[in-house]
């Protein structure tokens, strides 16, 4: 049976640009849906519609100004908008991830030591850790003799794909997916759709982020509009 | 996680420190829990080193408390101890890893009785013993073995940061203030030294209050944040909430004026 994992109810979110004379910009009003263990929801609607800012309020990076992100985990269900950083901090360890390409470096810490980092956070022993990160890396194309180095001094293409393996190498319930195909060749775009699909199959719930139309009608089971949640401006 | 880390190590109560007629800090108000690590940061004069100062007791504040809760579960005022008791808990259960080492370090020792002199104030007498727990420390902290017995004068400014932060961890402390530790470091030697702290936070589990003017710094290293500006905390949350999302004027004047390079 599906399970509720993410409930976004009424929330608003806008900026105030204190550096431009106190400049408001409300983004957005009124935002409410659901999400469901085992499918991947799209968030859809043009560039500036809010589907970024939309996205890092669910993983408490922008602070909503009203309303509710309920997060079920195990028992229990945590509002985000309220909730303590360290209470933050604990469900993005044990129950919401974010796949990015972009993720600040950390330097000095090889490739396969990064992404084996992760699975040994989800309790897997050094051996099995080395092992899945192993496979994680091969699927996605990163060639065996850049594993020992770290991905600072890899290309611009190896180190995204390096954040996207750290991001599916975690087993969190809910998956936030911030353009993980943009800019991959084809033959990665299909690496990260096997992926997507191998989490829906185990029932992660995943909400994401994609520009390309042929990727989001293959991964969307349902397509979000934002602009729904836009504010009305007066013209 | 057990009980034990759901209870603040440091709780801290209306704090307010003046000097004269001239405010220090005012009403600071926070918890600090195991395995944190919280950043302070605002702009010379703000207010940040005051309240370090205070918070590991090198001043005793005009008003306001800080508890804090030892080994034994225990949680006692500051303020309230004697100074010895101060003394011991800054030279066993805590660390202080200051801007200069010269401040921190006795430059004309040799390294290893840098790092051998905190297990001595504790009792340890066994020369042996505290020559390879020093030599182990040396080597977590990428020092050269065969440095031991160098006065840190003939080091480099990131081996004397290094080496300071050995002879703050060599007791195993539970709580180390870091007052501008890569302040005045090159780039590059400024990374390695962050990520050797990084490395040693996630290992250790240690709780620690750094007081920074880098973002960049508090963004690496931290958990949470507070912003300071004229002694008062004007905001604070997680890291990169507030430095993404930065809601006070303050605030986002400091994020804008960083320098983007690279990422």
């Amino acid at each position: 049976m599906q399970q509720k994992i993410l409930s976004v109810q009424n929330l608003t979110k806008s900026f105030v640009m204190h550096l431009q004379n106190g400049l408001q910009l409300p983004v957005m009003d009124g935002a409410g849906f659901e999400v469901f263990t085992g499918e991947c929801v799209v968030l859809g609607g043009p560039s500036g519609a809010g589907k970024s800012t939309l996205l890092k309020m669910i993983y408490g990076n922008y602070a909503a100004d009203a309303g509710e992100i309920i997060i079920a985990h195990g028992d229990q269900h945590t509002d985000l908008v309220t909730a303590s950083p360290r209470e933050i901090l604990r469900l993005r360890q044990s129950t919401i991830g974010y796949v990015s390409q972009f993720l600040s470096a950390i330097p000095r810490v090889s490739a396969l030591d990064l992404v084996a980092q992760v699975a040994r956070q989800w309790g897997h022993s050094e051996e099995v850790a080395q092992e899945k990160a192993a496979k994680m890396l091969s699927q996605l194309n990163i060639p065996e003799h850049l594993w020992g180095l770290p991905p600072a001094t890899f290309s611009g293409g190896e180190q995204q794909r390096v954040n996207i393996a750290r991001g599916f190498m975690g087993e969190h319930k809910l998956l936030l997916l911030d353009e993980p195909t943009a800019s991959l060749d084809a033959a990665n775009r299909q690496v990260v759709l096997s992926l997507i699909e191998e989490r829906k199959a185990n029932g992660t719930a995943m909400l994401g982020i994609f520009h390309d139309a042929d990727t989001r009608d293959k991964v969307a089971d349902r397509v979000i509009d934002v602009t729904k949640f836009a504010v009305q401006r007066a013209a | 996680m057990s009980l034990d880390q759901d209870l603040p190590l440091l709780s801290v109560k209306n704090l307010s420190h003046f000097y004269g007629q001239h405010l220090g800090c005012k009403n600071v108000n926070f918890d600090l829990y195991p395995g944190e690590v919280l950043a302070i940061v605002g702009e010379s004069g703000s207010g940040k080193t005051t309240l370090l100062n205070c918070l590991s007791t090198q001043i005793i504040p005009t008003d306001g408390a800080v508890f804090y809760r030892n080994r034994k579960g225990q949680s006692d005022n500051l303020y309230e101890m004697s100074e010895a008791q101060q003394r011991i808990l800054l030279r066993t259960d805590w660390g202080f890893v200051r801007q200069h080492p010269r401040d921190g370090l006795r430059m004309n020792v040799s390294a290893g009785a840098n790092v051998g002199e905190r297990l001595m104030a504790l009792g340890d007498r066994h020369y042996g013993k505290i020559r390879d727990t020093a030599l182990d420390w040396l080597e977590k902290v990428e020092i050269q073995a065969d440095r031991i017995d160098d006065a840190p004068r003939t080091f480099s400014g990131g081996m004397q940061q290094r080496l300071q932060i050995a002879r703050n961890l060599v007791t195993n402390p539970r709580l180390v203030f870091m007052d501008e530790p890569t302040g005045g470091l090159d780039v590059s030697v400024q990374a390695r030294l962050l990520d050797l702290i990084r490395r040693l936070v996630s290992e250790l589990g240690l709780s620690i209050i750094i007081v920074t003017h880098d973002l960049a710094v508090a963004r690496l290293l931290s958990d949470r944040i507070m912003v300071m500006k004229d002694g008062k905390v004007i905001e604070q949350g997680l890291t990169d909430q507030v430095l993404d999302d930065p809601h006070q004027a303050y605030t986002q004047l400091l994020v804008s004026s960083i320098l983007h390079v690279g990422s």
